[in-house]
């Protein structure tokens, strides 16, 4: 496992240790450490119940954690949880806001439960219209707008209280890509004005745009840094396999010893194998060729988030196989 | 300040929320109305047309003339003459009659003893309702011209020896409709936001777990008592039910009352995981609480363990309460201790409430 840099403590917006979560029998996190820095977009990155969720909830308070530690914007979770509220804001995975109230009835609303005061209402709700670009759907009920309208909401209305982090679990599992794009920018300019963004995802075009991710997997940490360095911190060779067949090219590949995983993209192979073999192209295209199947080309490439996601999960897979 | 800027933004929104959900809206008149209408009129409907049989055995002027007078009424329908009182009785039994009269030979010998009664009336006490109008007409040939003599009619009803007045159904059915909606409505309105969503957003901000309890509360406590005023007004218009205590202490009975049961509904809803579970656990609490409760059967004809029970359900107490408000015209400070014994259910449930609902998913 890798962990990041040590950072002062005043750096980090969050610190956790040993973060352990038991549902009875399951455990939905395990063991996990966690440092995210301030100001950064900090990004979960895991397959569907690798506890991307539970771990959000723990580290805002909702859920207590069987074991470990977690300190938020320096205070103790979940002992001092209340006084975290006024601190974050959580966008749930679900949308959670009230699909019979208007926007702008739900936008006072969630202002006067952070009561902010009187004064800041005339301001901050108009500016959170127009930067969310809701003010021609004002008047009509939540439950009636599409996905990326009710995610600007969501995202309006867990930021109006200028919250210093804000937790977005899945964020934009229902958002159309473009929608998607012009919700990162909104993001982006929140980390611009000093806001600390903690983001679950299984979408990997998502997870690039973090300044450092941790990858889940079965709720344990199997991978944590920014994107570039997790491709470079790969243990595997990512080569890239033109073929006429893939498919027969493939199933020969998944038979070599030396071979950790094919994926067809088109009439491309991705294809990882052992980072010690030497001279990994061409010994890969040469016992291809010597097999009698069509070759265009084999040539290493550097890893995509994508290889380093399914080889930090494969190689825990591998070894959960041999264990058993 | 600021709780009271949180709370008061809940109850608006609470508001807001139930003005545009239509059925729970048409609940909040529908239920109180259709179920005055519906026990009002089966209970006090003004019972006519009763089928009687008469044996006149005295045959007389004045056994006759009686006889006029009870048919003039309406309340009895004179279809079968009997010979006697077995006749009578077979008569009851295969249904065809729910009265009997009975004149016995000596009618006239008897009206001069005021030992004795002079005449029978044979009730079918399965029915209630019929035991209430045979009442009604044997207290009026008390007000005859022997006015100065001991009831000249004798009543045996049949069947069901316990008799009880119609009157008492009204005000106990206060009780019954804020049972029922009341604690429905919290369960439900918590346990959907839970459903939906949105309490997972709402524990995250900083409302207090107590301030969520008091806002959600409130905007019903006004509903109950827009209830409570419906069935009044429809009780005292439509079926002359007497309001022989103040008008200010029915409200305060039926605040306590509400207030019990809406705070039974938070309990519900920090228990049931979906609405329909709330419906469940509220039927649960509801159907002990309108057979025990002295509403459908005598409280002092129960055996004991029931009784027991009666008395941890607020339902009881209201019901002597309102009876002995509206009926009797009993003071507050006659009734203190079940006032008391409400507001300490009121305690004992809100507390269990808050503490249940701890702001976590866990």
């Amino acid at each position: 496992m890798t962990t990041v840099p040590e950072a002062g403590h005043s750096e980090l917006a969050i610190r956790a240790r040993g973060l352990t979560k038991d549902f009875g029998h399951v455990v939905a996190v395990n063991n996990l450490d966690l440092d995210v820095p301030r100001s950064r977009i900090y990004g979960f990155l895991g397959p569907n119940g690798s506890g991307k969720s539970t771990s959000i909830r723990m580290l805002c308070g909702l859920l207590t954690p069987t074991r470990g530690d977690i300190e938020v914007l320096g205070l103790e979770i979940p002992k001092q949880a209340e006084a975290l509220r006024r601190k974050v804001g959580y966008m749930t995975q679900k949308f959670s806001l009230f699909e019979d109230l208007t926007i702008s009835e739900n936008l006072n609303f969630m202002a006067n439960i952070y009561t902010l005061p009187r004064a800041l209402f005339k301001t901050r709700i108009p500016e959170s219209i127009e930067r969310y670009e809701l003010g021609r759907l004002l008047k009509q009920r939540a439950g009636t707008l599409s996905g990326g309208q009710k995610q600007r909401l969501a995202l309006a209305a867990a930021t109006l209280h200028q919250p210093e982090l804000l937790f977005l679990d899945e964020p934009t599992s229902a958002v159309d890509p473009e929608n998607r794009r012009a919700f990162w920018e909104g993001l982006f300019d929140l980390v611009d004005e000093g806001t600390t963004i903690l983001v679950s995802t299984h979408y990997m075009d998502e997870a690039e745009r973090c300044h450092s991710l941790a990858i889940l997997d079965l709720g344990a940490l199997v991978a944590a840094g920014s994107p570039d360095e997790l491709s470079d911190r790969i243990d595997v060779t990512v080569l890239v396999v033109e073929s006429p067949e893939p498919r027969k090219v493939s199933r020969f590949l998944d038979q070599q010893a030396f071979v950790h995983s094919t994926a067809q993209i088109g009439n491309t192979l991705r294809v990882m194998v052992d980072l010690d073999l030497p001279e990994p192209a061409g010994h890969t295209a040469r016992i291809t060729s010597e097999a009698g199947l069509p070759l265009d080309s084999c040539a290493k490439v550097r890893p995509s988030l994508e290889d380093v996601f399914v080889a930090a999960t494969q190689s825990r897979k591998a070894a959960r196989d041999q264990s058993a | 300040m600021n709780s009271l800027q949180r709370i008061f933004a809940i109850i608006v929104k609470e508001l807001r929320q139930l003005s545009r959900d239509r059925l729970t809206f048409g609940m909040i008149i529908g239920i109180p109305t259709l179920q005055l209408l519906l026990f009002g009129y089966a209970i006090n409907m003004d019972v006519r047309h009763l089928s009687a049989g008469v044996a006149d055995l005295s045959n007389t002027a004045a056994s006759r003339q009686v006889i006029q007078d009870m048919a003039q009424t309406q309340v009895i329908d004179i279809n079968y003459q009997a010979a006697d009182v077995f006749e009578l009785e077979t008569l009851m039994r295969q249904g065809k009659i729910v009265v009997g009269v009975y004149i016995p030979a000596d009618y006239e010998r008897r009206l001069q003893q005021p030992e004795r009664s002079a005449i029978q009336l044979l009730v079918d006490g399965s029915d209630t309702v019929v035991q209430g109008a045979a009442a009604s007409i044997a207290r009026s040939a008390r007000t005859s011209p022997f006015t100065d003599r001991p009831p000249e009619m004798e009543m045996r009803t049949y069947y069901n020896p316990e008799r009880r007045s119609p009157v008492n159904t009204v005000p106990g059915l206060i009780g019954v409709i804020l049972t029922m909606t009341m604690t429905l409505f919290t369960a439900v309105a918590i346990v959907r936001e839970r459903e939906r969503g949105n309490l997972e957003l709402l524990i995250t901000t900083p409302v207090r777990s107590a301030e969520l309890m008091l806002a959600k509360i409130l905007p019903y406590v006004f509903i109950g008592l827009i209830q409570v005023s419906l069935v009044l007004v429809l009780g005292v218009l439509l079926f002359k039910v007497p309001l022989r205590g103040a008008l200010i202490d029915v409200y305060w009975v039926s605040l306590a009352f509400i207030i019990a049961n809406l705070a039974m509904g938070l309990v519900v809803s920090t228990i049931a995981q979906t609405q329909f579970q709330a419906m469940q656990m509220t039927f649960f609490f509801l159907l002990p609480s309108i057979l025990l409760s002295g509403f459908m059967f005598p409280f002092d004809g129960m055996p004991k363990a029931a009784q027991w029970i009666a008395e941890i359900l607020p339902m009881t107490h209201f019901m002597r309460l309102i009876r002995g408000v509206v009926l009797r015209g009993a003071s507050l400070s006659e009734l203190s201790n079940e006032m008391a014994i409400l507001w300490g259910f009121i305690a004992v449930a809100m507390t269990i409430a808050v503490l249940r609902f701890n702001k976590r998913l866990d």
